[in-house]
């Protein structure tokens, strides 16, 4: 299969020294094994993400994405964009589309966007790699990657909110999407296909300003994992990862429980399986450590 | 209709659900709410708003502007998007709440010790100074701005060390951090953006 090539937006929580830093190495590597070339949208800027709304107004922040998507159509032409982080896609594919719809919002992005000289035709359809593994590779052409299988591990497929609704992945329910599973059965590791807390809010940027309210909901959703006997955890989101994997010491000190439950990324697991070292699955930025795929990964 | 006619209803019509539809995001629907509850009962944090959603788009229609703009109710949203993929009316629901959200603020008349009001903010502040987001500055900010400084420091300094450890946190990200190249671009183009929303407010001033 030839090289895909896609137009890509990391986003600030994949930068080096930043919270999901660890997604992005992973993402890496999960893409030179699928043969993916990522071309970054060049000077991209951060999107707000669903907690910028109480400075950013609604213009200004559809302006913020129309720019990455301005620059995207002029440096990597007819290219998809791809976003990795929930928020990022979620972001990006709102403002395309509120702009597509409303002509008026358009040639005002568009008055904002000549201040850098930039110009947005927002014809680029915008995908989450959750997208390009399933729709563009599918699950067999994942599973005929695995060097080595996640043999006897339980995960369980944490999908969350934003890479779910309002959008998903096509043929999915909001409810109930399966696609997490069915990457997990394909890596040969076992998935809990009734994980009750598998779009469970966990608070999102609310786990900063409400820690309370949100740690009752990530104690929901660890909970209900060990319940099912599940070893980790598996995401798409770096605000779903980082809230369910960092507040397991604080949670246990509040109420008394003694979650040590790992927390990855798909992207982490697919470089696991498909044969690659535990470094350049950056299973080093885990705060709790994944030791049963480290082993996988060292053997 | 005769303009009589249509003079008469507008006359009729409620003045806060009007600015509303003028001047809040996505307000345009909040008429289309059909009171059914969905959305209450779908929200993680249902259980901590004053005023659910619903509730929120029937006190709007009944003019309560001072009650529904100074609540502390929208700003619980964790944008999780549950209610809007489940609304029967397909009410972009999460969309209003942040448009109530950032007119209670432009307005000043949000709660004024509200954490996620004031989190917002930082955030929005944060990511305008290098076109993007400085976490450690935020997380800072976060401490000393949101929390109650040194002590809420204290509290998460284990997560801190924790995330320092896994090459996750960068502390010399105080002195300058990631940033857009074309910060002045930007800038610039946020700036026109925010005069563009202020004329087209300035129109339906309340």
């Amino acid at each position: 299969m030839a090289t895909r090539e896609y137009s890509f937006y990391p986003g600030c929580s994949s930068q080096k020294g930043a919270s999901s830093s660890n997604y992005l190495v992973s993402v890496e590597t999960m893409c030179e094994e699928l043969d993916i070339k990522l071309n970054t949208i060049p000077d991209w800027n951060c999107c707000s993400a669903s907690i910028g709304y109480a400075g950013g107004g609604e213009l200004p922040r559809l302006t913020l994405s129309a720019r990455n998507i301005a620059l995207s159509e002029e440096h990597n032409p007819d290219q998809e964009i791809v976003a990795t982080c929930a928020a990022c896609w979620l972001a990006t594919k709102e403002a395309a589309e509120r702009l597509h719809d409303d002509p008026d919002m358009l040639a005002d992005a568009n008055t904002a966007l000549a201040e850098a000289s930039l110009k947005l035709t927002n014809q680029t359809p915008i995908k989450h790699m959750a997208e390009v593994l399933v729709e563009d590779f599918g699950f067999d052409a994942i599973a005929a990657k695995v060097k080595k299988p996640l043999e006897g591990l339980k995960i369980a497929g944490y999908v969350g909110c934003q890479t779910n609704r309002p959008f998903g992945i096509a043929g999915e329910s909001f409810e109930n999407p399966k696609y997490l599973d069915k990457i997990v059965d394909a890596l040969g590791a076992d998935s809990v296909p009734d994980y009750e807390k598998k779009v469970q809010c966990c608070g999102g940027a609310l786990a900063f300003s409400e820690p309370e309210k949100s740690q009752e909901m990530i104690k929901g959703i660890l909970e209900s994992a060990y319940d099912h006997g599940a070893d980790m955890i598996v995401t798409p989101c770096p605000v779903c990862q980082m809230n369910v994997e960092v507040y397991q010491g604080q949670i246990n000190e509040t109420h008394g429980t003694k979650f040590d439950m790992p927390v990855l990324y798909y992207s982490q697991l697919m470089s696991v399986a498909f044969g690659r070292s535990a470094k350049d699955a950056a299973l080093n930025g885990q705060v709790v450590k994944a030791k049963q795929l480290e082993e996988i990964a060292g053997k | 209709m005769s303009d009589l006619n249509t003079n008469m209803i507008e006359k009729y019509r409620n003045s806060f659900l009007n600015e509303v539809e003028a001047n809040v995001e996505e307000g345009e629907w909040v008429k289309m709410c059909m009171q059914c509850g969905v959305c209450s009962g779908s929200c993680p944090l249902g259980n901590a708003w004053d005023h659910p959603p619903q509730e929120l788009f029937m006190m709007i229609r009944a003019g309560k502007r001072e009650e529904v703009l100074s609540s502390d109710s929208m700003w619980m949203c964790t944008s999780c998007y549950n209610c809007i993929v489940r609304c029967p009316r397909e009410v972009p629901i999460t969309h209003i709440m942040h448009g109530l959200a950032h007119y209670a603020k432009r307005l000043g008349m949000q709660p004024k010790e509200q954490p996620t009001a004031k989190f917002a903010q930082l955030f929005w502040d944060n990511l305008m100074k290098k076109g993007r987001v400085n976490e450690l500055k935020l997380g800072v900010d976060l401490y000393f701005k949101v929390g109650e400084g040194m002590k809420t420091a204290m509290k998460n300094k284990d997560i801190g060390m924790a995330m320092w450890k896994a090459k996750r946190m960068n502390p010399m990200e105080f002195f300058g951090g990631h940033a857009v190249k074309d910060l002045g671009g930007l800038q610039k183009a946020i700036k026109k953006a925010e005069e563009l929303e202020a004329a087209r407010l300035e129109k339906h001033k309340a």
